[in-house]
């Protein structure tokens, strides 16, 4: 990759990408031969937000490349509760690291992050703005089941605050990808991201209704709609409802139809889709350490 | 025209006029510019004056200080017509329109209350300026043409 730290899939042109998931996939066929690759090696993990995924897979992933962890531990224990600024966490902790991994509630917080530290930086989510190592795992899944040009992708859900859409959507602008957009009115794309997209040249629709669209997709992409975001459990429940498949869902689909979804899910998609040749989003979630080990090898490869 | 107008501002010896400031936006270019009486220059400021050009205008007049291009730039943001008259004795000895600057920092407060440049961290907000609007270096927000006045930083 040409920079130092993974921020934004808005900066990962199609080489970067296609380097990361080359690695991986040479990682996924002989695991043993990146086992020793970065011994004395030390990630440290900033998780500044509740994660088990995402930290566990980084975790596993530098393990398995022969490093080490250094973990913040849980905010309520750290200093940042006696009021410690991000900028000054960082700066001290990378002091103990080779690398940082940083999850954080606000918008920007890996940007500004990155400019107060030299080791690299990988942006493990960003309040609602970003998400981008997810997204290596989730084209790297794309590109093995579907592949990654001549696409055409749903992606459904919470697209306002889908940090994993977010960076989804502007790093597939770099593939021959035709993207649809299906979610409620209020939880449509923020304003940034539909400016990249616009200004990519995506081919981008966008629609309330799933069924608009189900057949003609090679993937269909789900994310979860949170309770939250609705002013009342009634308008939750009437709108989140509308964006649950099941088994049923999936007769007016393509038989080749790929299912993906970044996880945890809570009702968007039926147990009953588990066993179908459509579930894929367990396989994605194992593909986290491949990506993440060919991520990190890149990242502390590089001669800074 | 102007004269005619000019005249219901008082006229400067030695200064900066900005002139066909959009109507209304006289008082957040002076507080852009970080004018506000107390480093002792005489301001005269016209609000809602007739123009040819935009119906309705402001105009600010700062004696006894020449601005640079940078510093006015910024203003572009807000008044996109404005032009810069630098006076020395009563006579405009330079004309300069406002140019879109690259960039802009702690001018605007980001409208996201949760981008990190709101937070108590050691940090400047600061936008990259689009041809409609300024974009959050931290956050990715977009900030509408339209809707800068609103989210100035200036106090």
């Amino acid at each position: 990759m040409r920079q130092d730290h993974l921020i934004s899939a808005s900066h990962l042109s199609r080489e970067d990408i296609e380097a990361v998931l080359d690695r991986a996939a040479d990682i996924d066929a002989d695991p043993a031969a990146f086992r020793q690759r970065h011994a004395g090696k030390v990630l440290g993990l900033c998780f500044f937000e509740p994660s088990t995924r995402t930290r566990m897979s980084f975790d596993s992933a530098m393990k398995r490349l022969g490093g080490q962890t250094v973990d913040m531990g849980p905010v309520e224990s750290s200093s940042v509760k006696k009021g410690e600024t991000l900028a000054d966490t960082v700066r001290v902790v990378e002091g103990y690291a080779d690398a940082l991994v940083l999850r954080h509630p606000s918008e920007g917080a890996a940007t500004m992050a990155a400019e107060f530290v030299d080791v690299p930086l990988v942006n493990a989510g960003d309040g609602a703005g970003q998400h981008p190592s997810q997204t290596l795992l989730d084209l790297y899944t794309i590109r093995e089941n579907a592949g990654l040009d001549d696409l055409t992708i749903g992606i459904m859900g919470d697209l306002k605050y889908g940090r994993t859409v977010h960076s989804l959507a502007e790093a597939l602008t770099n593939f021959d990808a035709s993207q649809h957009f299906i979610s409620p009115e209020s939880l449509r794309l923020p304003r940034n991201v539909r400016y990249d997209l616009h200004a990519s040249g995506a081919q981008v629709r966008e629609h309330t209704e799933l069924d608009e669209v189900l057949p003609e997709l090679d993937v269909l992409y789900v994310t979860r709609i949170q309770r939250e975001r609705f002013p009342d459990e009634n308008e939750y429940r009437k709108v989140a409802g509308q964006y649950q498949i099941d088994s049923e869902t999936l007769d007016a689909a393509s038989d080749d139809l790929t299912i993906m979804h970044p996880l945890p899910r809570v009702d968007e998609i039926s147990p009953d889709i588990d066993d179908t040749d459509h579930a894929t989003y367990f396989e994605q979630a194992h593909n986290g350490i491949p990506v993440r080990m060919a991520l990190l090898d890149i990242l502390l490869s590089q001669d800074r | 025209m102007t004269d005619d107008h000019q005249l219901r501002v008082s006229k400067i010896r030695n200064g900066t006029v900005i002139d066909h400031v959009a109507a209304g936006q006289a008082l957040n270019v002076l507080a852009i510019l970080g004018i506000d009486g107390t480093s002792g220059e005489a301001v005269s400021v016209g609000m809602n004056v007739p123009s040819d050009r935009l119906g309705r205008k402001d105009i600010v007049k700062v004696e006894g200080r020449e601005l640079s291009q940078s510093e006015v730039d910024v203003l572009s943001l807000i008044a996109p017509a404005a032009s810069i008259n630098i006076v020395r004795d009563y006579d405009v000895v330079e004309k300069n329109r406002v140019v879109r600057p690259d960039a802009v920092a702690s001018i605007i407060s980001c409208p996201n209350r949760n981008c990190i440049s709101n937070a108590d961290e050691p940090i400047q907000s600061r936008f990259t300026v689009l041809s409609d609007g300024v974009r959050c270096d931290y956050c990715e927000t977009i900030v509408r043409e339209d809707e800068v006045a609103a989210n100035l930083d200036v106090n």
